[in-house]
């Protein structure tokens, strides 16, 4: 229905190889979950983010299913190790499998 | 005694129907258990290994902060494959669920979640020799979340 407004994932600018670093990726979004109704008593449509997935210079190194449980601007915070220095980007789709996405760069000394 | 008893069975036959009184819109405990069972089929579900934290008391479960951690050294041979987290008191039983691979480093995610009334979450960890562990914490909220007007 709607993709996220405003996307934020925050990586650390740099790190050792090998260490495990905390990358967190938060969205503007309602996260409807189609059960609410408003003041006219007409149910809200369903409006949800499904899945959010993390890549390492292309390479998924984590992924998470979003249900109706998730709070409105959701926010998923991991782990990863820093393997090499690159980018970071996290995808957001919508229950329509569409999709958006933004991108951080880390330095691997 | 003979009134109390009947209206006894009275509940118990409505509860065997789904009709009981006091179920509203809301997931019950076996909903949380029957997606639980769904996701592990017929393996054993051992106590351990998952961390849940998750404040005892909530004052807004519109957005409540939760962390997952599980013990596991995460491996090529022996990480963690996937979190599941389930509610019992929730419209719907389906919260999260986190997928890992070894480059994780370390199995953790925090997420917020809605709570809409005070409930034990489960978490349920599948790892990559195909075992499952679990957890659950009971948590009181005082606002709910989820089936408001607004």
């Amino acid at each position: 229905m709607s993709l996220p407004l405003r996307l934020l994932l925050t990586v650390p600018r740099s790190a050792r190889r090998g260490e495990i670093i905390e990358v967190r990726a938060l969205a503007q979004h309602a996260m409807e979950n189609g059960l609410r109704h408003d003041q006219n008593g007409q149910v809200v449509p369903r409006d949800l983010l499904r899945q959010v997935t993390f890549l390492y210079n292309g390479t998924e190194v984590f992924r998470a299913d979003l249900h109706t449980g998730v709070a409105a601007n959701p926010l998923i915070q991991f782990n990863t190790i820093a393997t090499e220095s690159g980018v970071l980007t996290v995808i957001w789709k919508d229950d329509e499998g569409r999709d958006a996405q933004t991108s951080s760069r880390i330095e691997v000394s | 005694m003979k009134v109390s008893e009947s209206r006894r069975d009275c509940l118990g036959f409505l509860a065997a129907f789904g009709l009981a009184p006091w179920s509203g819109a809301f997931a019950q405990a076996d909903q949380a258990q029957a997606a639980i069972r769904a996701l592990v089929m017929d393996a054993r579900v051992r106590a351990g290994r998952v961390g849940l934290e998750i404040p005892p008391l909530v004052e807004n479960g519109h957005s409540v902060v939760v962390s997952l951690q599980v013990d596991s050294p995460m491996t090529e041979q022996d990480h963690v494959r996937s979190v599941h987290l389930f509610s019992e008191g929730n419209p719907l039983p389906g919260i999260l669920t986190a997928y890992f691979t070894p480059r994780s480093g370390r199995a953790t995610v925090t997420s917020r979640i809605r709570l809409a009334q005070s409930q034990r979450v489960w978490a349920v960890a599948a790892m990559s020799d195909g075992s499952f562990w679990q957890t659950s914490a009971e948590t009181l909220v005082t606002l709910s979340a989820c089936t408001e007007e607004r």
